[in-house]
């Protein structure tokens, strides 16, 4: 034992007097423009809020009641669903620090399988939309292993998973497109999510209420739960998670699980939103799902966002969309303008991140 | 203290990167209650000894015996849960995750009840008030908000945060990579303190560190790594700062009965 265990060090001596309270100081107005940047730092789906209210204002203004009515507004959900459902699954890998391309084909793949399980071999559709849940969840989950246990990049794994497939959607179709009368005839409950319902002049499908209700379920996921905090956890700094005690394998294996079975409810929405099982559809989901999540301020770093600002991003693009389209302008002003919005979106997130609190 | 069995034991570790030996047929004993210091020069090999004991590397070869039962660890996951907790130098936190956040990460407190069985919702409150009571402990006074995120704290404050997380949820061994490097006069006393503190608690502490007051200060058992093993294991009465120096850096050979003690 140490003969001199106990005895503080001489230039020490003076700590005995310190103080024991938590530090705190006056908070000092540092402006407008300081007070915005600190809100935006702590909720950085604030951005693409104000984003799409403003917008949705300006096409007001611009576009009148042609604009500015219950019908064409829930038109733009209607019309963003299949991206904004998608957007929700990117949002997930995005946060990983991953990157998920092979969204839109895991959609398009899913939703075939729903429909030629039922069509083909005659499986009753419940049990055939299963089936396809459960296709995606699978793609996802090839994903995942190879991220996570094999160690290779994100954007080459799904890059090859993209391709992989979409010509397995090709070969296993053999092109053929399930027409929306047969599926109406023999299996409705593939086009559940397009059902419609009304709420004064508004019109809503279930697969809305699903990409909303989805959101929201994330939202709380995300931020409540352990799951969710490991997310954010890999993405920030996947060895010091680890260090730090999480299952950073089996956590990003969950992830793109999780991101497979989503895009397969996307294809199931899909199925209701043409009402026939079309092979050839949604080619660009990943670019465009990739558009929302940055518009919506997520971080490509990984690790930072909110799960609402894609759900906003995809309106976003939504109402541009849209809007435009009303003014009858040029459709390529539209990509025009969204690409402007990509640029805008990244630079106020750089902005934001100079905040330090 | 010879005479007990150690609690934490390990024997010949070998790790080689290519070419380059890292660890080189290396032996370690911790006793029950006891403040081991580890010291050598940089490159030394300390932190690849600790990372051995901790699971964050495989060692090639070697045992490892945590209460005379040989264990295998393949991550650090395997450590924690067999008690043993670690400070690493390059302190694994998330950045952008609040400080209660990462004090339970891996270990999330979820709500009594349906909320947390169900909808596995986490006690944050709970998570928050365990938190700032531990930091108190440590004199962290200066964090101003257990919600802000660890980006936004300073060195020396993460430093505090990590040391807190390891004296909180420590059961068997405690181990500190260079827990004062960054740390002020203060905070350096607290973490000092906390050390004898947990000693005193019966929990045994490995302790690396370069500050060789500190380290005469605390530790019952000075082992000196040099070359990437073992060189000798001195008693800070017995030597004074400037020999525990000298044998580290090569300056001097450690008398033949402390080379043959080990």
């Amino acid at each position: 034992m140490s003969a001199n265990s106990n005895k503080p060090l001489a230039y020490e001596q003076s700590l005995g007097a310190a103080k024991t309270t938590v530090a705190q100081f006056e908070q000092e107005e540092g402006g407008v423009l300081r007070t915005m940047q600190h809100i935006l730092h702590r909720s950085p789906w604030v951005v693409p809020l104000i984003v799409l209210a403003l917008s949705i204002v300006v096409f007001g203004i611009l576009a009148g009641s042609k604009f500015f009515s219950p019908f064409a507004l829930t038109l733009i959900l209607q019309q963003v669903q299949i991206v904004g459902i998608v957007a929700a699954a990117q949002t997930l890998v995005i946060l990983t620090a991953g990157i998920d391309l092979s969204v839109g084909a895991i959609m398009v793949l899913s939703s075939v399988v729903m429909g030629q399980f039922t069509f083909r071999y005659g499986l009753p559709a419940e049990i055939s939309v299963l089936c396809g849940l459960v296709c995606g969840t699978f793609i996802g989950y090839l994903n995942g292993l190879l991220v996570a246990r094999y160690k290779l990049p994100p954007f080459i794994v799904t890059l090859g998973m993209w391709q992989i497939a979409l010509a397995t959607n090709f070969l296993y179709s053999a092109n053929e497109t399930i027409r929306a009368q047969d599926v109406a005839d023999t299996a409705p409950i593939l086009q559940f999510f397009g059902e419609k319902f009304n709420i004064g002049g508004a019109v809503f499908t279930y697969g809305v209420v699903f990409m909303i209700l989805l959101f929201l379920l994330l939202a709380y996921v995300l931020s409540s739960t352990a799951w969710g905090r490991h997310v954010y956890a890999i993405g920030d700094d996947k060895d010091a998670a680890e260090l730090s005690g999480v299952k950073t394998d089996k956590v990003l294996i969950s992830v793109y699980m999780v991101a497979g079975l989503i895009c397969a409810f996307a294809g199931w929405a899909m199925i209701g939103r043409l009402g026939s099982v079309s092979p050839t559809v949604g080619q660009f989901a990943n670019i465009e799902s990739i558009t929302a999540v940055v518009i919506g301020g997520i971080s490509l770093f990984g690790g930072r966002g909110s799960v609402l600002g894609p759900l906003f991003g995809a309106l976003i693009v939504g109402v541009f969309s849209l809007g435009l389209r009303l003014l009858g302008v040029d459709v390529q002003w539209t990509y025009l303008l969204i690409g402007v919005l990509i640029i805008a979106a990244v630079s106020i997130d750089q902005w934001i991140r100079k905040a330090t609190v | 203290m010879s005479n007990q069995e150690p609690i934490l034991k390990a024997v010949n570790l070998l790790k080689r990167y290519g070419h380059v030996t890292a660890m080189d047929h290396c032996n370690f004993e911790l006793y029950p209650g006891e403040v081991v210091a580890v010291i050598g020069d940089n490159g030394a090999g300390k932190s690849t000894l600790i990372k051995a004991l901790s699971g964050a590397l495989v060692p090639d070869a070697g045992e490892i015996y945590l209460e005379g039962k040989r264990v295998n660890f393949t991550s650090p996951l395997d450590a924690r849960d067999q008690g043993i907790e670690t400070v690493y130098q390059q302190l694994a936190m998330s950045p952008a995750l609040s400080i209660a956040d990462n004090m339970f990460m891996g270990r999330e407190l979820r709500k009594p009840g349906i909320m947390g069985s169900l909808f596995r919702r986490l006690d944050k409150p709970a998570m928050e008030a365990f938190a700032r009571e531990k930091l108190n402990e440590l004199g962290l006074m200066t964090i101003q908000n257990i919600q802000q995120a660890v980006e936004t704290l300073s060195g020396g404050q993460r430093q505090g945060v990590a040391v807190a997380r390891a004296a909180a949820f420590g059961s068997k061994v405690v181990i500190l990579d260079e827990p004062t490097a960054a740390l002020g006069v203060k905070e350096s006393r607290r973490v000092l303190d906390l050390i004898k503190e947990l000693k005193a608690r019966g929990l045994p502490v490995i302790l690396i560190s370069h500050n060789m007051p500190h380290v005469f200060e605390v530790a019952d058992r000075i082992h000196i790594h040099r070359l990437g093993t073992r060189l000798c294991v001195i008693r800070p009465d017995e030597y004074e700062m400037n020999d525990a120096v000298a044998f580290m850096v090569g300056a001097k050979e450690p008398p033949q009965e402390l080379l043959n003690a080990v």
